[in-house]
């Protein structure tokens, strides 16, 4: 690891004009930025440590929406107890994530901003090409071991995926990234990589998360997050879905439907068209498991991550019919 | 700019004082320059648990923490769980009944981790305790010792 200075931010305002110096990175859970700079690939002059700011992990919820700081920890927002009325999704795919050591250390906002589990890109001694890394270097993962790599959102610059959980929920529910002033719809927050993977979200140099917000809804208070995966505790996903439902007075036919998937694209993933095939409709299983598959027209994969394109849409399914009691 | 830095940091109710350069991890500060070696690198990447120490009565990873950003927190290490007279805490000593490790390198970790998880009551079931303590690995396979000593310890706090 290469060596840097440590700069303690006493205001925002201070973290935020230490931050816009080019070669320094601000500084919260450090879970994954000193993770990075252990494989060498932050190399950050100055670290600029926001964790002592006061006032930015509040976790408040009311009737129209949930506001959490930037600083909240992963645990205290997994185990709030409104948070887990209102958006149990939220919750869920907090509590699922990572370990239970990790989510006493890692924030909110830096939990949004947690880099892509591409083995290609956290090794740039063995791959130097890496257009994440070095743009216009090459893709080592294409032609490699792609068993973890993305099915949606790809590009022939990088087929890196999104490894976080909690996006995949805040995706589902509209959520708003502010960074002070200015706000971001969490789906625009993240960027697809197109011709620029080393851009992964909207957001310029200088600027910090200090809050999320989630806007509550009846689809947000049922809802549920789902996630697949190697083993059963403490891995990233192989495939996952936040799924919040609300239904007609009939209790079957469906008003407003959220979904959102995780560990299958290169950015938390809203699936619009399963949405669209299903509202308005009964629910019943055939049709929830036809319309969980529009999920994945025009995935590409590449030979070992294949089974990716089968199973989104069962997790889908499992989550749906699970939220219409039908599971 | 970068050279050394000089922290005062709290660990197990002493005030220790130490110069390092600011990308010295508070593991690697508690080993290299506090000769604190109960708490154990692992993997050295967040992946392990076996640097599992408690920052302001929360578990977190000593190897993934800076020391310069635990500078004014409270830290406890697997050498400030016992009693000052020499005692065992209750879940070391739940460990040692339930022979609950092998080569014991996990083991501080495992007790860290086991102390905090009991205090935050997530010991409810088997399954629980698997699922809460799953950010620490035993490559001897001890699991199913471990959850035995981490349920009755957490009876005989309840």
């Amino acid at each position: 690891m290469k060596n840097f200075s440590y700069l303690r931010a006493h205001s925002a305002d201070e973290a935020r004009k230490a931050a816009a110096l080019a070669g320094n990175m601000v500084l919260a859970g450090g879970t994954t930025l000193l993770d990075l700079a252990k494989c060498g690939i932050a190399e950050p002059d100055t670290v600029v440590d926001i964790t002592h700011l006061a006032g930015l992990d509040g976790i408040e919820v009311d009737e129209t929406q949930a506001s959490i700081g930037a600083l909240a920890r992963m645990s205290a927002v997994a185990d709030h107890p409104a948070i887990q009325k209102a958006f149990p999704a939220v919750a869920e795919s907090l509590a699922l994530a990572a370990s239970a050591q990790i989510r006493n250390m890692a924030t909110i906002g830096g939990n949004l901003l947690q880099r892509t589990r591409c083995s290609y890109f956290r090794d740039a001694a063995v791959f130097p090409a890496c257009n994440k890394r070095h743009p216009g270097s090459g893709c080592s993962a294409l032609g490699g071991v792609t068993r973890n790599h993305a099915v949606l959102g790809t590009s022939d610059a990088c087929i890196a995926g999104y490894p976080g959980d909690l996006a995949v929920a805040l995706v589902a529910f509209d959520a708003i990234v502010h960074l002070g002033e200015r706000q971001v719809a969490v789906d625009d927050f993240f960027q697809l990589p197109g011709n620029t993977p080393d851009r992964e979200h909207a957001f310029e140099r200088g600027e910090i998360i200090t809050a999320v917000t989630i806007p509550a809804s009846a689809a947000a208070r049922r809802s549920t997050y789902i996630k697949v995966r190697d083993r059963q505790s403490y891995e990233f996903a192989a495939a996952s879905a936040a799924v919040g439902l609300e239904l007609e007075a009939d209790g079957t036919t469906v008003r407003d439907i959220r979904i959102a998937l995780g560990g299958v694209a290169t950015k938390p993933w809203r699936a619009r068209t399963v949405e669209a095939a299903l509202i308005g409709k009964v629910l019943e299983p055939e049709l929830v498991r036809k319309a969980s598959l529009l999920v994945m027209e025009g995935a590409i994969d590449h030979g070992a991550n294949h089974y990716k394109i089968d199973l989104a849409p069962r997790v889908i399914t499992r989550a749906v019919l699970k939220m219409g009691g039908l599971a | 700019m970068t050279g050394t830095i000089n922290l005062k940091l709290d660990i197990n109710g002493r005030s220790r004082e130490l110069a390092v350069e600011p990308r010295v991890t508070l593991l690697d500060a508690l080993r290299e320059h506090l000769d604190l070696t109960g708490t154990k690198k692992g993997c050295d990447q967040g992946q392990c648990g076996a640097c599992t120490v408690h920052v302001d009565g929360k578990r977190v990873l000593a190897c993934l923490t800076l020391a310069a950003q635990v500078e004014g927190r409270a830290i406890t290490t697997i050498e400030g769980l016992a009693d000052g007279d020499g005692g065992l805490h209750p879940v070391q000593s739940a460990f040692l009944e339930h022979d609950a490790f092998q080569c014991g390198y996990c083991t501080p970790g495992q007790i860290m981790s086991a102390v905090a998880c009991i205090r935050e009551g997530h010991t409810k079931s088997d399954n629980e305790i698997r699922e809460y303590m799953s950010g620490n690995l035993c490559r001897c396979g001890a699991y199913s010792h471990i959850v035995a000593a981490v349920r009755e310890a957490a009876e005989a706090a309840s």
